[in-house]
């Protein structure tokens, strides 16, 4: 018989929330870029970027926090024997779920758990995201009620269940045997950015070891910032938006200890106020995120217990920022890329297209 | 008089979804919910706890789960 599992309980899931509130803005204090201690859409670009699937020299650096994210999840998967190798719910549309989720999140810059922690540090931009995502995450439960869905996973090997850890495991080691070297562009085969929100970033050991923590309570948790405002819409249900209640309520308090907290639309960092690109892309990101079933941080951790579908999801967001950056249609602190409109227009109509056409027949 | 629902293999939220169809639909007492993660367990527990049925017994094999759920 197993032990219950608290994190599962309401108390958990805010304990948890809060204690991802109370170390974002501690990771930002000990070097990573602003109101991004954690931003798994940011790191994960920055990850596209260190190994050199785009070329934007501000955005590259393997996060060791994406590292953790994963591997704290499998042990934690491992411990509870919640470890279950699972594939084959259409990966081929998670992947493209991955690219338009990536595409939507550097619109305006960040994931849900970004939103959440701009808000927390006074980036007023954050609420035309939030909004944004509610919207996308709204219409992704019009499709839902209508049948919609990806198809079942059926059980594999362990081996396919590890092959993300793997590669994750693969790159911090690259990170160990290609360590940065100050003021190069690279260091062996890894990119590692001079300036830029890139080049900020907490000790890697403190990184990992962060990462790892919050890897091993959010599986345990089950904490999903995409899942707390779909739950809310399609069941009235509360459970996970208390966590991420709990979340900005730590952060915002952790950034007034710290001095952090500055509230306004402008002079955010890593930031814009087009309030129309900053609802937009986070709408097609919730979609996409309520398409696929999970946040970007769910994703990893889901990774980490063995679904190899959130796998694809997750190195189709990889994929996606190099398709963001190399085709310009990642935004700047300067505003929209040259390309984001046609990036957004495009990742709605691929949505609508899965929407419409992944319907359970006779629903 | 039992009904079963299979939701084995689905992501998030649709043994949710297919668990409140079914409360909602069903004229049959008791609601067999097949899951294989213990997310899906959880959820579904959850859901229909908050419709105010009734848990009755949650049997695990080869990690799966089939849980009972007795409408009120």
């Amino acid at each position: 018989m197993k032990v219950k599992n608290v994190f599962a309980t309401k108390w958990g899931i805010i304990g948890v929330g809060a204690f991802i509130g109370m170390i974002a803005p501690m990771l930002q204090k000990l070097g990573n870029p602003g109101n991004m201690g954690i931003c798994v859409a940011c790191f994960e670009r920055d990850i596209a970027g260190a190994i050199g699937f785009h070329q934007a020299a501000v955005v590259q650096y393997m996060r060791p926090e994406i590292i953790g994210f994963v591997l704290g999840a499998l042990i934690a998967a491992y411990l509870f024997r919640e470890f279950k190798p699972r594939v084959g719910s259409t990966p081929i549309v998670r992947f493209f779920l991955g690219v338009f989720a990536m595409i939507g999140a550097l619109a305006f810059l960040g994931c849900p758990w970004r939103a959440l922690l701009r808000l927390a540090g006074g980036d007023l931009n954050a609420i035309l995201g939030l909004l944004g995502l509610g919207f996308g995450i709204w219409i992704g439960t019009l499709f839902l009620k209508k049948g919609y869905t990806l198809g079942r996973s059926n059980a594999t090997r362990a081996a396919a269940g590890w092959l993300l850890p793997l590669m994750l495991v693969l790159f911090f080691v690259l990170m160990l045997i290609y360590p940065q070297v100050q003021d190069e562009p690279k260091s062996g085969v890894l990119f590692y950015s001079i300036k830029g929100p890139g080049s900020m970033h907490a000790p890697v050991v403190i990184s990992l070891l962060i990462g790892l923590a919050i890897g091993f309570f959010a599986q345990r948790s089950r904490f999903c910032t995409m899942g707390a405002l779909r739950d809310m819409i399609l069941f009235k249900q509360m459970h996970l938006f208390s966590g991420i209640v709990a979340l900005v309520i730590f952060a915002f308090l952790m950034n007034l200890i710290l001095g952090q907290f500055k509230a306004g639309f402008t002079g955010q960092p890593v930031a814009h106020n087009l309030h129309i690109w900053n609802f937009a892309g986070m709408s097609l990101a919730g979609l996409c995120f309520a398409l696929a079933g999970g946040c970007p941080g769910r994703q990893l951790f889901l990774s980490g217990e063995g679904d190899g579908d959130a796998a694809v999801f997750v190195l189709g967001m990889i994929v996606g920022a190099g398709f963001a950056h190399n085709f310009g249609t990642a935004s700047s602190p300067d505003g929209l890329g040259p390309h984001g409109i046609a990036g957004l227009v495009a990742g709605l109509l691929f949505c609508l297209f899965i929407g419409f056409t992944m319907m359970k027949k006779n629903a | 008089m039992k009904i079963t629902v299979d939701a084995r293999g689905l992501s998030c939220p649709q043994p949710v979804i297919l668990t409140l169809d079914e409360i909602k639909k069903t004229k049959k007492e008791e609601i067999l919910v097949l899951v294989d993660t213990d997310t899906s367990k959880e959820n579904v527990i959850r859901a229909a706890i908050s419709q105010g049925c009734k848990v009755k017994e949650v049997s695990s094999e080869e990690g799966e789960y089939c849980i009972s759920i007795q409408k009120s």
